[in-house]
């Protein structure tokens, strides 16, 4: 791995050499994720009711969906936004902690953007979801070598979850519950299938099974999205340790 | 209703906080001196981190959504098709929450 500000004429590394950044790989991870989006906007939907309730004006939860762009933590501020007076500190120090778990995700992608200029990279983490950075892991670890399919990716979910917000709070009076459908199961259906996925043997399982273990004394046992910090950190160090492939 | 203001500085401050994260790891593992045992690291938080987002719905929820990540976990491994194993997990976890209850 080298350094970022290393322009991409300097690559070295046949891995990084043939790796790509067009409009074609974008197109291919905005495809990718649509399923995904779809559910998203149903999330979105709820949001944006809920905000309506939380009494955010209409520009206020847009900005908040475009400019934070980060489901559970929105959630969490607005079980906050009810306090007056507003307590501001609390609630960017908890949105803060909730999407921590994006700096676990960042680091991943370095083996492949390394070489990408920074413009690129910090445009596309900007767009950098849960589902988007899943499908493009999954993709990079495939053979994958357009790194445009992280940002097509994320451009979809943005244009899903703040038209939803925006959907929701103007027309949706009355929520529709998306668990009634199971439709709030399809984010884990997904994982569950990309793991599947990325299953190389025996290897994976003592850091799976200590993510997972951890993960569920996590959730059991502290507020919000701990869990997946927790989880992530205690699974993928054991796999260095026990020098998992 | 808050100050206009108020609420666009907690706004703007959320955003300031999350795109740190988004971009903080990145930035950081450019500081870092690559080692194997790093590099074999960062291999394999990916695995871990969807591990860890999954475990409590898959394990502490209910019966229901166990059995759907399984059905969908097989449709997986036969098909190695995303969205036919969303959309089997999805059906799977409508039925059994109605039958299971």
């Amino acid at each position: 791995m080298q350094r970022v500000n290393l322009s991409e004429g300097q690559n070295e590394k046949a891995t990084n050499d043939t790796m790509t950044f067009t409009l074609q790989g974008a197109l291919l991870g905005a495809r990718r994720i649509i399923p995904l989006a779809i559910s998203a906007f149903t999330v979105g939907f709820v949001f944006g009711v809920l905000a309506r309730q939380a009494k955010l004006s209409v520009v206020q939860s847009l900005l908040m969906s475009a400019l934070v762009f980060a489901g559970a933590s929105q959630f969490v501020a607005l079980t906050l936004w009810i306090v007056t007076p507003l307590p501001v500190i609390t609630i960017i120090l908890t949105t803060f902690i909730v999407n921590l778990r994006h700096v676990l995700m960042g680091a991943s992608l370095r083996p492949w953007f390394a070489r990408l200029a920074p413009s690129k990279v910090y445009t596309s983490v900007f767009f950098m979801v849960d589902e988007s950075w899943a499908l493009a892991i999954s993709y990079f670890a495939a053979g994958g070598r357009d790194r445009a399919f992280l940002l097509g990716g994320g451009l979809i979910m943005f244009v899903a979850w703040v038209s939803s917000t925006l959907v929701g709070q103007t027309v949706g009076a009355t929520i529709q519950n998306p668990a009634q459908w199971g439709l709030d199961f399809a984010f884990t259906a997904v994982f569950t299938a990309l793991l599947v996925g990325m299953w190389k043997g025996k290897s994976n399982f003592l850091p799976w099974a200590v993510a997972a273990v951890v993960a569920v004394a996590a959730a059991h046992w502290l507020p919000g999205k701990w869990y997946i910090l927790l989880g992530g950190i205690a699974g993928s160090v054991v796999g260095a340790i026990t020098g998992a492939q | 209703m808050h100050n206009d203001t108020l609420a666009l500085i907690t706004i703007l401050g959320m955003a300031l906080v999350t795109y740190a994260t988004r971009a903080g790891g990145f930035w950081l593992m450019g500081l870092v001196t690559p080692s194997p045992r790093i590099e074999a690291w960062l291999r394999q938080i990916p695995g871990a981190v969807l591990v860890a987002i999954i475990a409590p719905t898959v394990l502490a929820s209910s019966l229901a959504e166990t059995l759907a990540a399984l059905a969908s976990a097989l449709v997986a491994l036969r098909t190695k098709n995303v969205l036919v194993a969303m959309v089997v997990g999805v059906g799977a976890v409508w039925v059994l929450r109605m039958v299971l209850k």
